[in-house]
């Protein structure tokens, strides 16, 4: 293993705390991925062993399960992992056009990350939220209601440096290592940012309100 | 008419709906620590609440069925996987009011007489990770969970857990082998989860909608959510309106309301267009056509018309839409998310992508309906999940409605349609 000892200190705090959730330790294994994830952009071979050696598990059990998931990257996923929805009902409304679009602007594929680390694509499927279509995700937040040019636009503003705000999260937008290590379950203060719900969110209470529309008492 | 009756979205306008300050003070659960665990398992069947994940099981019977007094741990896992194509109800429920889920969490560990509760939310949404976290915290920190909860002598532990991308993965035992650490593949049932689930104890799965459903449910009474719905689907739930409808969004009513009046409150089919086919439930339930307007939203007239009211995904789409593109379409993500573990729909998923591309590009014939059919018999009913005999929901139902678009498809040597057509900024 190539981590340094702080580096290794540190993940195995946060390890240990995040396996005293589980009446049994092997349910922490998911949660580790992400969290070595959260440290190298992807599951490392590091990390790979690493989750073995804390769970006592073999490497190839633990390369049997991050395997399964599509949200483990194999190899360093972009600072900014850029998802279109192309399940049917967001590539009806435009997610296909947008995605062809997106990648000949962007000059890489599926699963191909731009030369200066900054940005990765993948055509993922329904992220629940097809009252939002066409939608993309950045590091797993929603980009609403996007076209061809704000994808682009987006897109180009993630390798410029400047600030993209997700349509329903928080202010700023923050890296797929941060994003990693709230989904390994220890989430930064950001839960208060962002609207509740906004949008077709709030379509069927509006209409209810306007008629006067309750349940029972 | 039916109107729409807001209960679970009805604070999503507060901007701080998610938040404790904005949803109330867990007064159902305070009411349900006081009552006997048996007399809410009993309220909660004659409510009739039936699953909101899709498959509609009353929900009071299964956790009648958790084995008490037998010494073992028992656990609640609740559902919020939500990945069937076209089901966007459970992710902004949770995003505006995780604490409804929360509370019904406590009162549903009560009842069945668990100690310690999972929320197994899929990854892919960071933000509503950190507002299901966020309500976690704030509900340990006012005595709402932890040791001795509300001063009773009731303890529960709340532990909220991200998935890692696997549609699968919301197959109830695929949902339980992936939070013991595993692969998320299926497990054979008997023996079903209430005898042997979460590391082999008794667990109620449930999903987000109907575990957030019950402390209204132990607020109002069983006979006010009866009260609601028709006669053997009771109460309220949210019907999710997508694609080219006026005013997509969330819209939550009793059940049995129609799309007809769905459609009517929402503005209708986007201007200047007309409705062509829809999904009642997900990509899983057979898809339906304009003929089927008035059929009310529940789960017998539904299923009595040959389609499954499912998790009421009404993914709507007009006459632009090519339906041998949206099968398609739908049929790679079955092949993509088939777990591998049966051969049926492992190689079945495979092989109705190959045939439909081909039928799409116009490069069929007539004798390749016929085979993604058969290939779709040797699907439904062998596989070892639903997920396979959701897979050839779209294919039979296409064939069924739509024949004479497949044979035009070989007709004019390719697809009629235009996509440009469909799409939001396409020509008016
Ligand atoms: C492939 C597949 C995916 C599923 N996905 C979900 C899901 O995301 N959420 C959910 O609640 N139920 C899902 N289900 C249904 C669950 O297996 C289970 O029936 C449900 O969680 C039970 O909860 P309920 O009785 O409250 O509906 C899925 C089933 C299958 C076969
Ligand atoms: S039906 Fe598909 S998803 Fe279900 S067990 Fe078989 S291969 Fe896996
Ligand atoms: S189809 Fe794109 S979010 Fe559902």
């Amino acid at each position: 293993m190539t981590y340094s000892p702080e580096v290794r200190e540190r993940l195995e705090t946060d390890a240990k705390e995040i396996i005293g959730r589980y009446p049994k330790t092997r349910s922490a294994l998911l949660p580790l991925l992400h969290l070595v994830q959260s440290e190298d952009g992807y599951v490392s071979d590091d990390g790979h062993e690493f989750c073995a050696e804390i769970l006592g598990l073999s490497k190839a059990e633990v390369v049997g399960v991050s395997t399964f998931y599509t949200m483990y990257k194999r190899k360093p996923a972009g600072e900014y992992h850029v998802g279109v929805c192309i399940n049917t009902l967001c590539a009806v409304m435009g997610g296909d056009q947008i995605w062809s679009e997106l990648t000949e602007h962007v000059g890489v594929g599926a699963d191909e990350t731009t030369a200066d680390g900054k940005v990765s694509l993948e055509r993922i499927e329904c992220n629940a939220a097809c009252d939002f279509a066409p939608v993309m995700m950045v590091n797993w937040e929603f980009f609403d209601n996007q076209t061809p040019e704000s994808a682009k636009q987006l897109v180009d503003d993630l390798r410029d440096g400047r600030a993209v705000s997700p349509t329903r999260g928080p202010k700023k937008l923050c890296s797929f290592k941060d994003a990693s290590r709230i989904l390994a379950g220890l989430p930064d203060d950001l839960a208060g940012d962002g609207p509740a719900a906004s949008g077709p969110s709030l379509e069927g209470l509006r209409i209810a309100k306007a008629n006067g529309w309750e349940a029972p008492k | 008419m039916t109107t729409l009756t807001p209960i679970l979205t009805k604070n999503w306008d507060l901007p701080n709906s998610f938040t404790l300050e904005g949803y109330g003070d867990y007064s159902a659960a305070k009411k349900a620590l006081g009552m006997e665990p048996d007399a809410i398992i009993q309220a909660v069947k004659d409510s009739g609440l039936r699953g909101r994940g899709g498959a509609g099981f009353p929900t009071g019977m299964k956790w009648g069925f958790i084995p008490q007094g037998d010494g073992k741990p028992h656990y609640l896992v609740v559902n919020a996987d939500e990945s069937e194509p076209g089901t966007c109800k459970d992710i902004p429920l949770m995003m505006a009011n995780p604490h409804a889920l929360v509370e019904g969490i406590i009162i549903t560990a009560y009842a069945i007489r668990a100690n310690h509760a999972f929320i197994y939310v899929r990854g892919e949404v960071v933000h509503v990770v950190r507002r299901l976290h966020a309500a976690v915290r704030e509900a340990y920190e006012k005595g709402y969970l932890g040791n001795g909860i509300m001063g009773s002598g009731f303890d529960l532990e709340l532990v909220v857990h991200s998935g890692a991308g696997a549609y699968i993965c919301g197959e109830e035992t695929a949902l339980l082998d992936s939070l013991e650490g595993f692969r998320g593949q299926p497990r054979l049932k008997p023996p079903f989860p209430a005898v042997a689930g979460l590391y082999a104890a008794p667990t109620v799965i449930n999903n987000v909608e109907s575990i957030a459903s019950v402390p209204s449910i132990v607020a109002n009474g069983a006979d006010w959510f009866a009260g609601m719905g028709t006669e053997k689907s009771k109460g309220f739930g949210i019907f999710s309106l997508s694609g080219h409808v006026t005013r997509p969004g969330q819209y939550e009513a009793p059940l049995g309301i129609t799309l007809r009046e769905l459609l009517d409150m929402a503005g209708g089919i986007r201007e200047g267009h007309q409705l062509k086919f829809w999904t009642p439930g997900g990509s899983s339930t057979p898809i339906f056509t304009e003929e089927h307007l008035d059929v009310p939203l529940d789960f017998e007239s539904v299923g009595a018309k040959g389609s499954m009211l499912g998790t009421r995904a009404l993914q709507i789409f007009d006459e632009t839409t090519c339906v041998l593109r949206a099968t398609l379409r739908w049929t790679e993500f079955y092949a993509h998310e088939s777990c591998g573990k049966c051969t049926p729909c492992r190689e079945g998923t495979y092989w109705l992508k190959q045939v439909l591309k081909r039928l799409e590009a116009g490069q069929g014939g007539e004798e390749d309906i016929a085979t993604i059919t058969d290939i779709a018999d040797n699907i439904l009913g062998r596989s070892f999940c639903a997920l396979g005999d959701g897979a050839t929901s779209p294919i039979y139902s296409s064939v069924k409605y739509f024949r004479d678009e497949y044979l035009k498809h070989f007709e004019i040597g390719g697809c009629p349609f235009d996509p440009a057509l469909s799409t939001v900024w396409g020509p008016k």
